[in-house]
């Protein structure tokens, strides 16, 4: 199964949508799948500013306990609360209801930098 | 890296297979909780090949065993299995294994996958110290092993035999079939009910046929499905089972993990005992008093401690967490930890120093889930 095409992805497997000047952020389908089950999300709270490649949370899973960055710089404006009330949502469904954060960019360049779906995929042996 | 006879089963179930103890190992086949409960309401089936099988044959069979086995095992019936240490020369802990007795003169001892070597060292320099007579016959690699547990299972196995569902807890038969000899055990590490079946490597897929006849692996209902080490380890973590390389070392104390009823502190008294490996570093232990033990934590909150995590009380390190998951069965956070022995008393409130957080704990008896005792017909 292949990753969206929609989207942008960073070494560290987060996806970043871009819609406007908003990215909406979250982590891919093979993370999670690696991670196995999440059992806890906390993202920081709205209004947090994040550098690039800054922190914007932890997701734990039966396994790990992980950190969540983002590579584009901006303002945290919305978390999803379903993901953090019910963080299995992340298990099923990775790519949409499973976003985590939205944040408000400034500098949309530095995803140019990032992954498209193929050459994610390619690195991480999607079929 | 090793693959057990079980190989092709794990790849036709898409199992995520990873490196456990240089074997290739499922993980999980659907997801760890999925997987857990299904053990718990019903049954499932775990590929426990890797574990290490070695065999004990001769005149003084019983007697090496006792040298190096904490637990007496010298009234021991034919048919009975008992769990035991297998402790180094400081009380220390070299693995926890499970002692089948075979024969007067014929033992077989189930070893931990990543202990097995060291073991087979040890108990070769024992039995060449000793000049005891007696053969020691790795089996690990002509065998495979599957552990069946879960509520449903017995019932099931009624469909293959009726004497396997009559056997008692730690009892086991031999079923000699026409071509082949199973060993069949009542025992597991889940805390549920259940078998674990050893047999030939090469007539795996045999007996694979054979239980299909009467468990459909493959139905997503079914009342058996397979289950990888993830969910295992959770298992064993509810029903408060030591883990060799969590709550088990070479440097903890064999008297602070919780399985003093595997340790025969007198063996050595006894007319046929035998004093084992590490007898005296322990009744110097108990004399002195242990500095720390083994609890279970209940821990407040969604997060999940980790392993190797630090225990507080106040600013004060009072021990550290060896095993933790979010417990599916209680759904909450759950903890194995060594504490300050008297911090271990079921109630006292502690922390985990979880890094930018502090969880907060509660120290608690062992185990954390017990089985609910089947009700005899009415």
């Amino acid at each position: 199964m292949s990753s969206p095409a929609d989207r942008k992805y960073s070494d560290s497997h987060e996806w970043h949508k871009l819609s406007g000047d908003i990215v909406t952020l979250g982590v891919s389908k093979f993370a999670v799948d690696e991670l196995t089950d999440i059992t806890y999300v906390e993202m920081k709270p709205v209004g947090t500013v994040v550098e690039p490649g800054g922190e914007v949370g932890e997701v734990e899973s039966v396994k790990a306990t992980s950190e969540i960055y983002s590579s584009v710089g901006g303002k945290i404006i919305e978390v999803n609360p379903k993901v953090q009330e019910d963080p299995s949502i992340l298990n099923r469904d990775a790519y949409e209801e499973g976003w985590l954060v939205r944040i408000q960019v400034e500098d949309t360049s530095r995803l140019d930098k990032l992954m498209d779906h193929e050459a994610y995929d390619k690195a991480h042996g999607a079929c | 890296m090793l693959r057990t006879p079980f190989h092709q089963f794990h790849v036709r179930h898409s199992a995520k297979m990873v490196d456990f103890a240089g074997w290739e190992m499922p993980i999980l086949y659907t997801g760890i909780v999925e997987e857990h409960r299904q053990v718990r309401s019903s049954g499932g089936l775990f590929d426990v090949s890797h574990m290490g099988r070695v065999r004990f044959r001769g005149r003084h069979a019983r007697r090496l065993l006792e040298k190096l086995c904490t637990r007496r095992l010298s009234d021991m019936q034919q048919g009975q299995c008992r769990y035991s240490l297998v402790c180094n020369e400081t009380g220390g802990v070299r693995d926890d294994v499970l002692v089948y007795r075979m024969d007067d003169d014929e033992f077989l001892m189930v070893v931990n996958a990543s202990n097995r070597e060291k073991l087979l060292g040890h108990f070769e320099d024992v039995r060449a110290a000793s000049e005891f007579k007696v053969t020691i016959d790795d089996q690990t690699m002509k065998t495979g092993m599957v552990a069946i547990q879960g509520p449903a299972v017995m019932e099931r196995i009624g469909n293959f035999s009726t004497e396997i569902p009559t056997l008692k807890r730690y009892r086991f038969t031999v079923k000699n079939l026409l071509i082949m000899k199973l060993i069949v055990s009542r025992t597991g590490y889940t805390g549920e009910d259940g078998v674990e079946v050893m047999m030939p490597a090469d007539k795996v897929e045999m007996v694979m046929k054979l239980i299909k006849k009467g468990i459909d692996l493959d139905d997503p209902q079914g009342a058996i499905r397979p289950i990888g080490l993830g969910a295992r380890d959770t298992l064993r973590m509810e029903a408060g089972m030591p883990l060799y390389g969590h709550e088990l070392g070479e440097d903890i104390n064999a008297l602070a993990c919780g399985v003093d009823f595997a340790i025969t502190m007198d063996k050595d008294q006894d007319e046929r005992g035998e004093a084992f490996i590490g007898l005296d570093a322990l009744r110097e232990a108990q004399k002195n008093g242990l500095p720390r033990k083994l609890t279970g934590l209940l821990i407040e909150g969604r997060r999940t401690a980790r392993a190797d995590m630090p225990v507080m009380q106040g600013e004060k390190q009072v021990g550290v967490v060896t095993s933790a998951c979010l417990s599916p069965t209680l759904e909450r956070p759950i903890a194995m930890a060594m504490v300050d022995s008297a911090l271990c008393e079921p109630g006292t409130a502690l922390e985990v120093d979880a890094g930018r957080a502090r969880l907060e704990a509660m120290a608690t008896a062992l185990p954390f889930y017990k089985a609910p005792k089947k009700q005899p017909a009415a």
